[in-house]
């Protein structure tokens, strides 16, 4: 029975847990809560892609109310894909809040942050399933401003300017997206984003409101997604935040946003209006040249290793919006692909920093000099992720790159291949600066003696660390169902 | 404000009709205009009102932090398991139909009991936020 409810509760739990969190106040209660509801919220989602694979499309009307009407929760390969990647890496993170919670926060008020946890969780996947445009809105908010106040939670008062820079920012790009859905629904009359598509064609292609609600959509989602000129918010978020909620949000958020743009574009407006009709491949192209670029010639000049990768993060955002710009089905697969791997390759890599902030209560250069003799099982995850961040073969970011320059190669442009290796190389410097301190370097001389990070931070770190390998060399999943969500999206046009 | 006797007087008269009137808003929400949101703000300022002639401490006696924030949770998980016993009694989420043996009444306990849920987290929330910054000090 409980199986035709599976897309109403993999949002449902995590939403109830967080009220219960609330209630039960106890500091174990609530983690033990946040465990649970995570961990079914990831199973209910892996039995989802089970049935997607097996059945297609599920549709789910909520409260009963038959779609365009009532509220529909849609899973297809895309949405299934997500809600895998959000309630997969919330699993690994949610067993590693609890320890580092200890330095970071005020004990006492333990179980604020996880609700605020379930309610961003939920937030997220409550984006990637519905078919609601609104209702993508609404949830879009929860997952924002819970994410305010998990990043506000940070170490230092910094992390306060951090989340209202954010909150500020995501407010406009919130915005925007209401206006965006505001203006189709003024269009067409629906509000569900299948029924959209088909009155779309109605409306007329030259409807100015049409266009208009084009053009907020794609800043809107480009806010939340941090493309690269509008990304001032997201290097000082993540680096201000707890080591956890940098890492949650590095694999999950900017992915989830990444979503709604290409749902949007790609299955709302079709293709053949976003980019027949619109010029818009051309600047999504160099938007997200200038994003592979830019950013990460910036960490290579960062001396905080969170700022490092934050910046990093920007840039990886670059090859997914190359993927989207070249508008092909082996184009979005490399897209898609790469929202997985990123997610898996940059929550590693958050996480053993948090294992590094742990010990030595910071995540600058300088301080982690020659932390690898000390601490020899974090830094070995450090680099397996950073392997996996450069692209080197049987590493999960390798498959992403070879997908993304097949794409480039089967459209014949073959010096974009050129410019994706180039940006790669720029990786490894920024990466090697790490590994030269950590390793390499005498550490500073009033370095205390530190250990090994506990085992319940270094278990997770190391769990998304195989996974990089893992899914470095079987893609069967990853590009599998990549390839599913991509060809829908290209004939959906 | 302790010296003012036409304002003292005055919101010992007018707060118990507030509430009153919170409640009727509340509770007709599914008759006519009203519901959950606007009945919890109407609800809170009574509280607000009373707060701001006697002093936040005394209102506070009556709704210490504690009480406000489990309020705040309560509501939303009123509205889930109302949700929640829909679908365990056979129907989607959110379905009150199987509430009741006649369908209508189903759903309008359902949306009664829903309405509930949002007044009680809407009126909460309005009350932390003002004791939120009533009671705040520069550091």
């Amino acid at each position: 029975m409980l199986k035709a409810h599976l897309p109403a509760l993999v949002i449902i739990i995590p939403m109830t847990c967080a009220a219960l969190c609330v209630l039960l106040r106890r500091k174990d209660w609530a983690f033990t809560v946040a465990l649970l509801a995570t961990w079914a919220s990831f199973a209910g989602s892996c039995l989802l892609l089970v049935r997607v694979i097996n059945e297609g499309v599920i549709s789910y009307e909520m409260g009963g109310w038959p779609p365009p009407f009532g509220i529909e929760l849609r899973v297809d390969a895309l949405n299934v894909y997500l809600l895998i990647i959000v309630s997969g890496i919330g699993s690994v993170v949610a067993p590693y809040a609890r320890n580092s919670l200890l330095l970071e926060y005020v004990e006492d008020r333990a179980y604020l942050f996880y609700s605020a946890y379930l309610l961003c969780l939920c937030g997220l996947m409550g984006v990637s399933i519905t078919g609601d445009a609104f209702n993508l809105f609404v949830f879009l908010e929860i997952s924002s401003l819970s994410s305010y106040v998990l990043i506000a939670l940070g170490f230092d008062r910094r992390a306060l300017t951090a989340a209202y820079q954010y909150l500020v920012m995501g407010t406009i790009g919130a915005t925007f997206i209401v206006i965006a859905i505001g203006l189709l629904y003024q269009a067409t009359g629906s509000l569900n984003m299948v029924d959209i598509s088909k009155r779309l064609p109605e409306a007329g292609y030259d409807n100015t409101t049409v266009i208009a609600a084009f053009a907020f959509l794609v800043v809107g989602a480009g806010l939340k997604i941090a493309l690269f000129p509008l990304h001032q918010w997201l290097p000082n978020a993540y680096t201000h935040a707890p080591s956890t909620v940098s890492a949650f949000l590095a694999a999950t958020a900017t992915k989830v946003s990444v979503y709604i743009l290409l749902r949007f574009v790609f299955t709302v407006f079709g293709v053949r209006f976003s980019f027949e009709i619109l010029p818009t491949a051309t600047p999504f192209l160099i938007l997200a040249i200038l994003a592979m670029f830019l950013p990460s010639i910036v960490a290579c000049f960062q001396k905080n290793v969170k700022r490092v990768l934050a910046y990093s993060s920007v840039a990886q955002i670059g090859y997914m919006i190359l993927g989207l710009g070249l508008v092909s089905v082996a184009g979005l697969t490399a897209s898609i692909v790469h929202l997985f791997n990123h997610a898996l390759m940059k929550g590693a890599l958050f996480l053993v920093l948090g294992c590094i902030f742990y010990r030595i209560g910071s995540c600058h250069i300088d301080r982690m000099a020659g932390i690898a003799r000390q601490m020899p099982w974090t830094m070995a995850a450090f680099v397996g992720g950073g392997l996996s961040l450069i692209g080197i073969p049987l590493t999960a970011g390798f498959i992403s790159k070879w997908y993304l320059i097949l794409a480039v190669l089967e459209k014949g442009w073959w010096y974009l291949a050129v410019l994706i290796v180039t940006s790669s190389l720029i990786a490894i410097i920024y990466l090697w600066r790490v590994i030269e301190a950590a390793y390499f370097r005498e550490p500073p001389d009033d370095l205390k003696e530190v250990s090994e990070a506990p085992l319940n931070l270094l278990v997770p770190a190391w769990i998304l660390v195989l996974a990089n390998f893992y899914f470095g060399i079987d893609t069967s999943i990853s590009v599998g169902v990549a390839e599913i969500a991509a060809k829908a999206l290209m004939g959906a046009g | 404000m302790k010296d003012y006797l036409v304002l003292r007087v005055i919101t010992k008269l007018l707060v118990p009709f507030i509430l009153l009137f919170g409640l009727y808003v509340q509770f007709h929400g599914d008759f006519g205009p009203g519901g959950g949101f606007q009945a919890g703000v109407i609800f809170a300022a009574g509280f607000v009102l009373y707060a701001m002639v006697f002093g936040v401490a005394s209102a506070q006696r009556i709704l210490p932090e504690g009480i406000l924030r489990a309020g705040i949770a309560g509501g939303v998980l009123i509205y889930a398991s109302v949700g929640l016993l829909g679908l365990i009694l056979g129907e989607n989420y959110l379905n009150y139909s199987p509430l009741s043996h006649v369908s209508k009444e189903g759903q309008h306990l359902g949306i009664f009991l829903i309405e509930l849920g949002v007044g009680t987290t809407v009126a909460s929330v309005m009350m932390t936020v003002f004791f939120t910054f009533a009671t705040w000090r520069e550091e």
